[in-house]
Formats: C-alpha cells, structure tokens, sequence
C-alpha cells in the first residue's frame, strides 16, 4: 500500500514536473522562437503558440462553442476518447491475436519464419497514412448478408497493422525461447508439438510477451489515432485534433484539450493491459538452476 | 520369451536395453568426428550400469541414442524388445539430466505430475503418484513451493521423482548429480539406490567419477575417447540395494573396485598419459 502511494505521488510529480518546465520555458524563451536561418528550432512562447497550463485547464470547464446549450469541452473530449478508446481495444485485441498466430506458424514451420518475418519487419516501413485509403476502400466493398462495414472498422484494421508487429516478434522470441534441456525432456515424454506448445512454450513465452502486448497497446492507441486522421472518421481524438486545430488564433487553449485526451487515452490502455499481467506472476518466475 | 512379456514383468535376465554395433558420426564429409564406433552393449532388466569415461567417449551420446534423443548411423538399438522410438512413445523410460530442468512455473507437485499429465493420467491419480513419490524423494513438505526456492540437491531429488513417476523399466541419467557437491551427492546416491531397489528398473547412468559409479553399480563400462570405444566391462558385485549403504565406502571391496576401474580407464588412455574429464577422487 506504501507502495503504491509512493508510486503515485511520483506519477502526480512527474505531471507537476512537466507543468513546470512548460511554464519556465514560456517564461524564459524568446517570445518569437529561435530560428538557424529560416529554420526554427525552438518553439514561440507566445499566448497563442504556448498557452498557460492554467489556462488549458481552465477552458476546459466551459462550454464546447459559443451556440446554446453546448456541453462543456472537457465532456466532449471525454465521449471522444471513449469512442476511441473502443475502438483502440479491438484494434488491440485483433493485433495480438494476429500476432500471436503469425508467431506460432513462425515457430512450427521455419519456412514460414524465413518467409514471413523478413516481410513483418518490412511491413513497419509502410506509412501508415499510405495504408489508410487502401484500406477504407477496400472495406466499403465488404458486405456480406446483413453485416456492413463501418468507418470504425476501418480505423480498427489499420491500428491493428500497427500494434501485430511487437506481438509477432516477441511472441516468436518467447515460443523459441526453451532451453534444449526442456525441450528434450518433453520429446523423452513422447509429447508431440501440440502438447510441447500447451506445457511448455506457451508459459515460457509470457515473460517476453508482456512486454509485446504493452508496445501493442500503445502502438494501437498510437494507429487508432492517426488512422482516425488519415481516414476522416468523425467520433474520436484523431478528427478532434484535427477539428480544434482550427481555432488555434480565435481560441488557442482549446486545440490541447483533445491532446490532454489523447494522453489520457494511452495511460488507460495501458493500465488495461498491464492488468493481463497480474494473474500471469508464476510464469514470470526466474528459473534457477541446480 | 516374446519381446512384450519381457516389457510387462521383465524377470532377471530378460534384456532391457541392448545395443549392437552402434556407430554415431556427427558431421558431414571432410569434417566427421565419430563420437561412437561399433559399440556393443546389454543392459539386463533391474540392472544398473554406469558409463565412465574421459570427455568425449560417446557415453551421453550413447545414452541419448537409447532415449531416442539422437539416431545412430548404423547399428540397432532396442529397447525392452521395441525401437528407441517406440520405447520412448509408450513411455518405457524415465530420464534425468546434469541440470534438474524443472519448470520454473509450475510447483514441485506439478513438476512430477508432468509426464503423468502427458500420459492422461486423470487428476486424482495423478495427485496420489505424486504424493507418494515426493515422500520416497524425502521432500512430502515442499510439494507446494516452486522450483526457485530450493536448494540445487533437492530440485534434482525433484527431477529424479519425476523421472520415475510412471514407474519406468527403465531409467536413463545422464551425470544427474554432476553439478551438486560431494555432501548431497553421497546422500542423493544412497537415496538412488533405495529407490532402484524399490522400482526394481534397470538403470543406464552417465557419469564422471569412479567412486559415484562403484557405489551405485552392477557393472561399470569404462569407454575411452576418439573414436568412442568400450574398453572395458568392469564386475563390481558389491551387492544389490539396500545392501549397499554409507558404510560401503569405507569397505576394502569398495577400494579394490574403485581401483580396477581407475586402471581400466588408465589403460584406455595409453601409459603416462591423464585421463582427461575423469575425476578420480
């Protein structure tokens, strides 16, 4: 419980800290920036580049525009990170189970690794801005029966593409990972590959695939974003972003309200995804040896 | 007598492992190194046999060839009448190594339950078995502690239960006391020893220390290196089991067959010469 405290009250003084720095550097910098030549390497600390922490914080309790019966902003950016949110799970949820099934046919058939890995890493060099079109075309021709594909689907695929990578590779890592010692063992017992997979490389592979679906999770918090930009899905933090930018002279406390929601969106998922690992503690257990 | 009935109740006499003509080259053309060459050997049922021998007799080799953990190049092997394949499908082994390989995620219990788990062995009998062989290991108390908060001896007295949890034929060591010290070492060979005469297995023991080998044994090979080579087939006859105890290491017998072995092994390595990887405490 001490513990936790302590972690805590460093987490608060870490947000403090960064509060702080914001405000010193408006504070001291140079009103108009620092520019080499045409190029500018420090940012204006003018009302409107830098507004006051207090200031982002205060807008957010008002109203979302000036039109009647608006809701506060700080409700709006809410509903959007929770859209968000939504959808970064299944993207999440898809990318791991993507890559958890990529990393197994890697490790039954080293074909299918020394084919596949090569283009799963080359797959990261593709922007994903690049990807985006591609993919909302292609799934506003998917209808079967009574099922149509939505926007969000669309944001959910190409998030996904992002946050498989961490988990095919890790995954891979942790598969392979038994010594010959275990391995051997379980060929003395007569257990063919599935059993070996179920009570052996399964529970070694957790300790390297926490990590992964950790990356995952902030790849998919990361993609859902940026795919909610590239394919204009209205709902979520991406097109909020894009929306408020928009009132950077007239308002500028108000395009850092999605950004605050966006910041919130990763520590969630986060937290979610490091709950996956609470009930996995055995399988994390150092091996000793005689 | 047929080859099933000799794997059912395999009396005195039947045959346990036997190895004819045995040969393992590792490599290709230009870079081949025989670990085995033409090797033969019979292991009796309840027979225990240690292989001794400098580093690179070919004694693991030929233990993991009866495991099926390897195939030779030329020669058969069978076991209790089978191929190594079909021995080590039916389960007709138990193997311990240098190192205890328990998994580290699941509980002492658990860790002998595994291959009984493997087998189908449905979760009552599989508890009872287990119960029953951590008692025989001396360690009834630490059947709910995990393989990291034991000590080195008694992770490998846990890999020893495991290895006769399916009350094998057969059991099949490779150095399983190599990496513990002198203390726990004798106690573990004692222990061995009560738990062979108990099961009544023939036992296949790869080891570096002649005295380890004189205790425990009915027969030591004495193999000698490049190529591996059986040089010689040393009789203890100390007696069986529970005859052999702590004070058998204080015994003239004890000496006398520690002695031929220590020179079977020097004659193996030409006059004057160390035999290296043997330790001859």
């Amino acid at each position: 419980m001490r513990r936790r405290l302590a972690d805590l009250g460093l987490g608060v003084a870490a947000l403090l800290g960064v509060a702080a720095t914001w405000e010193l550097y408006k504070l001291l910098g140079p009103e108009q920036g620092w520019s080499v030549r045409e190029v500018r390497v420090l940012p204006r600390t003018t009302d409107l580049a830098m507004p006051h922490v207090w200031e982002m914080l205060g807008r957010l309790p008002e109203p979302l525009t000036g039109a009647p019966g608006a809701v506060p902003l700080w409700v709006a950016v809410l509903q959007a990170s929770g859209f968000s949110l939504a959808v970064a799970l299944v993207s999440w949820v898809l990318g791991v189970v993507v890559g958890f099934c990529f990393a197994v046919g890697m490790q039954r058939f080293a074909l299918v690794e020394a084919a596949v890995l090569p283009l799963v890493v080359l797959s990261q060099t593709v922007p994903l801005i690049a990807l985006a079109p591609l993919v909302k075309g292609w799934g506003g021709r998917v209808e079967i029966g009574g099922f149509a594909w939505q926007g969000w689907m669309s944001v959910a695929v190409i998030a996904s593409y992002l946050a498989f990578f961490p988990v095919a590779v890790g995954a891979l890592r942790g598969l392979q990972s038994p010594d010959s010692i275990h391995r051997e063992l379980m060929r003395a017992y007569g257990a063919g590959w599935w059993s070996t997979l179920v009570r052996l490389r399964l529970p070694a592979s957790v300790p390297y695939v926490l990590p992964a679906i950790r990356l995952a999770g902030a790849n998919a918090v990361v993609g859902t974003i940026v795919a909610e930009v590239s394919t204009g899905l209205p709902g979520g933090v991406g097109r909020m972003i894009l929306e408020f930018a928009n009132f950077a002279s007239s308002d500028p406390a108000k395009p850092w309200a999605p950004l605050l929601g966006a910041v919130l969106l990763g520590l969630l998922v986060a937290g979610l995804v490091s709950l996956v690992g609470l009930p996995l503690g055995r399988y994390r257990r150092a091996e000793v040896t005689a | 007598m047929s080859a099933a009935t000799a794997a059912q109740d395999h009396p005195r006499g039947a045959v346990a492992v036997s190895v004819e003509d045995v040969s393992r080259v590792f490599g290709g053309s230009g870079g081949a190194v025989t670990a085995l060459d033409q090797v033969d050997l019979t292991v009796a049922a309840g027979e225990f046999v240690s292989l001794i021998g400098p580093s690179g007799c070919g004694k693991s080799t030929l233990l993991r060839l009866v495991a099926d953990l390897d195939r030779p190049t030329s020669g058969s092997i069978s076991v209790f009448g089978r191929t190594p394949e079909q021995a080590r499908l039916a389960h007709d082994y138990g193997i311990a190594f240098q190192q205890a390989g328990l998994l580290p995620w699941r509980t002492v219990r658990a860790n002998v339950e595994l291959p009984l788990a493997l087998h189908g062995v449905g979760k009552g009998g599989r508890r009872e078995r287990a119960g029953h062989l951590l008692d025989l290991v001396g360690l009834a108390d630490f059947g709910d502690h995990f393989p990291d908060q034991l000590s080195g001896g008694m992770q490998q007295r846990v890999a020893i239960a495991r290895a006769i949890a399916e009350e094998p034929s057969l059991l099949l060591m490779d150095e399983p006391f190599g990496a513990l010290d002198e203390m726990t070492r004798e106690r573990l060979q004692v222990e061995l020893v009560r738990l062979c005469a108990q099961t009544r297995a023939a036992v296949v023991f790869v080891t570096h220390s002649i005295p380890e080998a004189v205790f425990l044994s009915d027969r030591v090979v004495v193999m000698s290196a490049r190529p591996g080579r059986i040089q010689e087939v040393v009789d203890i006859g100390l007696g069986r089991g529970t005859e052999r105890e702590e004070g058998l290491r204080e015994d003239t017998s004890y000496f006398e067959s520690v002695t031929r072995v220590r020179e079977a092994l020097h004659g193996g390595s030409g006059a004057g010469a160390t035999v290296r990887g043997a330790e001859l405490r």
